[in-house]
């Protein structure tokens, strides 16, 4: 379990207990959370769930796989702290993780 | 993923006569004598009953006798899924044959980045996914919204008009002169460039394989000119001829390649929403209820819309070919194999989504169709088409609470690629 912290683009926040295993985007979809998407449902190939990871944050999230960083291109507003949602899985080691959401993903 | 019972089969209750018939003869064929390349399953709206069936019995089909030559048919989400997000093992190279089940004419290849490889497709793309970006349509969307409401305002009220000529067309192609900063009056020959680009020339009524390259040199000279015009200008324009001409990934492209990609854009921004927005009005005509609920909720715009993409799916197909042996649904998939994704059955595929065939405007997980595709070659317009069917169905909305009559069949493409409407009578009560 891992409480991850969605800041949305108004600067509203919500954490959610995410159980370890699950995604950050499911978790994020299944709860509502503003900005994220979604659309393929988890399989990195739609960039509808991009968010930008708190720099503290950012080595904990792991290495991005190739097919990531090309789907990132996707994505608006990309930087160096880009990343999909739906390929961080939750553990402990994220526990109190920030993430930023953009506006709109489409 | 939840399966469910089949209870397909060669009989089904509440069906009309066409798509009953044609369930009988989908289901009394034998496998291999099914050919859902042909045209006139498309012409007549009775592929669906093929696709059932292949999803059922054997959802990795290999066809032998293919009319563009051996094919695999895949028709189940999952594994279309597979192959689209596998671009390293699933080519779709131009010289390949490109993306579509038919070959790109090898002696007239039409480079464009959805019928590249990585990496010169990824930097092509990105010299033109910035005029498609969420900040440069909001820019847009005051626009598109003025020139939908002179359309609509234009409309006559009490007498049948053909809705895919003054609505759908006009609008998609005014979209596509505004982005071309295209020349006003001559607006037209986009939609004529792309319904020539997609035309089989093995289907009757269309031009000739030369006759349509013929076309294309012509579509290749007008933007020559505009390239020209725009190459030098110490500003460059926002438009896609000027990204094009002024950006380092593009600007040196031989004139084919240019060619290409322009057709890319054109059928891209023009043929699909086209379709989205006649296919939405018959699917709303023929589902009252599905009406009623948005009219009570216009907040269910957003949904109705990615419902309606789903439902249509104006690109039937993507085509890929193999660069290594692959299995795929306990099938070996040969190198240089072409393999036909057909979206138009992954989006009613029964494993994955809830009634597949109900027009469902608040259904669950709406956005997870396959319309788009997925993986890099996913739709890179699909912000825009969203917007402009938002627009659309917003107008109507406004303006047409008894909504619009429709006064008969609508005519169709025969084609198993572009999944279109040729025409749509409708009526506007008085």
């Amino acid at each position: 379990m891992a409480k991850i912290t969605y800041i949305a683009a108004d600067g509203s926040a919500r954490t959610l207990d995410v159980p370890d295993g699950e995604s950050l985007m499911e978790a994020a979809v299944a709860d509502g959370v503003p900005g994220i998407d979604g659309d393929c449902g988890g399989n990195c190939a739609c960039a509808t769930c991009h968010v930008h990871v708190d720099p503290a944050w950012l080595a904990a999230a792991g290495e991005k796989s190739t097919m990531e960083t090309a789907m990132l291109d996707f994505a608006d507003g990309v930087t160096a702290d880009s990343r999909l949602a739906c390929q961080i899985i939750a553990s402990l080691a994220l526990d109190g993780m920030v993430v930023r959401t953009p506006a709109s993903q489409h | 993923m939840a399966t469910r019972a089949i209870d397909f089969g060669p009989e089904r209750v509440d069906e009309p006569p066409h798509l009953a018939a044609a369930r009988a003869r989908a289901y009394a064929m034998p496998l291999d004598a099914i050919d859902v390349l042909d045209p006139e399953l498309w012409r007549t709206d009775t592929h669906w009953p093929y696709f059932e069936r292949l999803r059922d019995a054997d959802p990795v089909h290999y066809h032998a006798d293919g009319r563009f030559g051996p094919y695999w048919s895949i028709t189940r989400y999952a594994d279309i899924m597979a192959v689209d997000t596998d671009h390293v093992r699933f080519s779709s190279d131009a010289h390949l044959g490109g993306i579509t089940a038919k070959d790109m004419d090898q002696d007239f290849i039409l480079p464009m980045f959805i019928a590249m490889d990585p990496p010169k497709h990824d930097v092509q793309r990105k010299a033109v996914s910035g005029i498609v970006s969420p900040g440069n349509l909001a820019h847009l969307e005051g626009l598109i919204r003025e020139r939908a409401q002179a359309i609509f305002d234009g409309l006559p009220v009490g007498e049948t008009f053909d809705w895919v000529d003054r609505v759908s067309i006009e609008l998609t192609t005014q979209m596509l002169a505004t982005l071309f900063d295209f020349p006003w009056d001559d607006r037209r020959l986009l939609t004529y460039w792309s319904d020539k680009a997609t035309a089989d020339e093995t289907v009757p009524g269309n031009p000739t394989k030369e006759e349509r390259q013929n076309i294309m040199l012509e579509c290749l000279m007008y933007f020559t000119r505009l390239w020209n015009e725009r190459v030098n200008a110490p500003t460059p324009g926002n438009d896609l001829v000027s990204m094009l001409a002024h950006n380092p990934a593009t600007r040196d492209m031989v004139p084919m390649e240019y060619l290409g990609n322009l057709l890319l854009l054109i059928v891209g921004g023009n043929d699909t929403t086209r379709n989205s927005i006649t296919g939405g009005l018959t699917f709303m005509a023929a589902n009252p209820a599905e009406w009623a609920k948005l009219r009570a909720n216009p907040a269910l715009i957003e949904s109705t819309v990615s419902e309606i993409i789903r439902y249509q799916t104006p690109l039937a197909h993507m085509r890929r070919t193999a660069l290594v042996d692959v299995n795929l649904g306990g099938r070996t998939i040969r190198k240089g194999d072409r393999v036909v994704m057909w979206y138009v059955s992954g989006n009613r595929d029964e494993r994955v989504v809830a009634e597949p065939d109900r027009f469902w405007i608040d259904r669950p997980k709406v956005r997870q169709h396959l319309s788009f595709g997925f993986g890099i070659h996913r739709c890179v317009g699909n912000r825009l088409a969203e917007l402009q069917l938002k627009i659309v169905w917003q107008e109507i909305l406004k303006r047409y609470p008894r909504g619009i009559e429709i006064m008969g069949e609508p005519g169709r493409v025969p084609s198993a690629f572009v999944k279109g409407y040729t025409s749509l009578p409708v009526r506007i009560p008085a």
